[in-house]
């Protein structure tokens, strides 16, 4: 059970990164990535959005199952994420002010980030149990976050020189190939959780 | 706003406001997506069209929907198109449903579809909108397309599953990291043929984002704050 729960948490964090394997969350993975003091924000509020979202979405879909409308899926979990942002927000500002402050300008983009959508229907169609979705959205949201800071990080140190870049690939050109760059030492931990 | 000719609206999408190339939106699909023309294809006219139908019924109700929950209600709009075209491809085919997996659901939250719906359906006539839709739809699908075609030629040596160059493949374009470096590589071509003016968006940042202008930003927020202490005072 345990060692179940570590192999799909490690698998997603570092095999299948939701960023660099799956393509999940690129637009804020790219757009935030500048400054690594917003990308620490943004991937603790996906961490936290995205553990939240799954406790939730979960037992959804079972009752969507039960009354045989599965197919409504899409449709009820953007709903419920969007819906539950809201309220997150609204309850952080009111009780945790100070966890609002860290990481509350970056909820409101939560709602359309692809990631925590993803994450919830993949742990539902991979058939995951109660514990295992939730250790997996969990896993998601670090390998998220883990992506973000490294790049960040490679961002911040190498990217701001620009001299030494050829002109077309100043700007945006560059960043995709160091993305690509990292991906693929990403790759490296194929295999390793099988 | 100026009145624009049909056409250059229909034309606006496919080249000048390219949402991919151009305006770098939509990326997560445009690069998972692309290991393979057909899925390409696949992903492309599905979103094509969930961008023409949701742009039609949101420009129908444009003057119903109130303008505090606007998005909501797109979100919602999009959402049950989304659903039709899961149940079209599950049906018709299956196999690029599976090949496309999780993506499909997710044209949901593609930023492209939202952002034309807030950008332009919002304000503009049915007709209008659905050229728009169209225009917009074949752009990203035109990218996609171009860069599924190079991916999978590289990645395999083949087009469409028919082999093109027997024995030859280059496994890492298939791969994710391909995904990334082609996009970089066909960014930074379409800078250097047109002298750096082809790109519109300056680099990646919030501001590419559709709901920019809807979202409690860094700086909204800051705003909100200065406004409160102004008060507090």
């Amino acid at each position: 059970m345990i060692v179940n729960l570590i192999v799909i948490f490690m698998g997603i964090v570092l095999v299948n990164n939701f960023v660099l394997s799956q393509f999940l969350g690129i637009c804020s993975f790219l757009g935030v990535s500048n400054k690594m003091s917003s990308s620490v924000g943004m991937g603790g509020a996906v961490v936290f959005v995205m553990v939240i979202a799954e406790l939730v979405t979960w037992p959804v879909m079972q009752i969507l199952n039960k009354f045989e409308i599965g197919y409504l899926q899409t449709v009820v979990f953007i709903l419920v994420i969007a819906a539950l942002v809201q309220f997150v927000e609204m309850f952080m500002k009111k009780y945790l002010p100070a966890l609002q402050k860290a990481l509350g300008i970056f909820l409101p983009l939560i709602t359309t980030n692809c990631a925590i959508l993803g994450a919830t229907i993949n742990a539902i169609s991979y058939g995951y149990s109660y514990v295992e979705s939730v250790v997996y959205a969990f896993g998601a949201g670090v390998g998220y976050m883990v992506a973000m800071v490294l790049f960040a990080g490679i961002r911040e140190e190498k990217l701001n020189n620009m001299d030494a870049i050829p002109t077309p690939f100043k700007g945006v050109g560059i960043i995709l190939v160091s993305a690509s760059i990292m991906a693929l030492s990403f790759m490296g931990f194929t295999g390793m959780f099988q | 706003m100026e009145k624009k000719s049909k056409l250059s609206i229909l034309t606006n999408g496919i080249i000048k406001e390219n949402p991919t190339l151009v305006l770098l939106l939509g990326t997560c699909p445009f690069l998972a997506t692309s290991s393979s023309l057909i899925n390409a294809l696949g992903m492309g006219l599905s979103a094509t069209a969930v961008l023409i139908c949701s742009n039609i019924v949101i420009s129908m109700l444009r003057k119903v929907i109130p303008d505090k929950v606007r998005i909501p209600c797109y979100i919602v709009v999009i959402a049950g198109f989304v659903t039709l075209v899961q149940f079209v491809l599950q049906a018709y085919a299956p196999d690029i449903n599976k090949a496309l997996g999780v993506f499909i659901p997710l044209i949901v939250v593609n930023c492209i579809i939202l952002g034309r719906a807030e950008a332009f359906a919002n304000k503009n006539s049915v007709i209008d909108s659905a050229l728009d839709g169209i225009g917009m739809g074949l752009g990203f699908t035109l990218a996609l397309a171009a860069m599924g075609a190079i991916r999978e030629f590289l990645g395999t040596g083949c087009l469409l599953g028919f082999t093109i160059i027997p024995n030859f493949s280059i496994g890492f374009f298939n791969l994710p990291p391909g995904g990334f470096f082609v996009f970089g590589v066909l960014i930074a071509v379409m800078q250097a043929a047109t002298k750096g003016k082809a790109l519109k968006a300056k680099g990646f940042s919030c501001g590419l984002c559709p709901m920019y202008n809807s979202c409690n930003t860094a700086e909204a927020n800051e705003e909100v704050a200065a406004a409160k202490a102004a008060k507090a005072v």
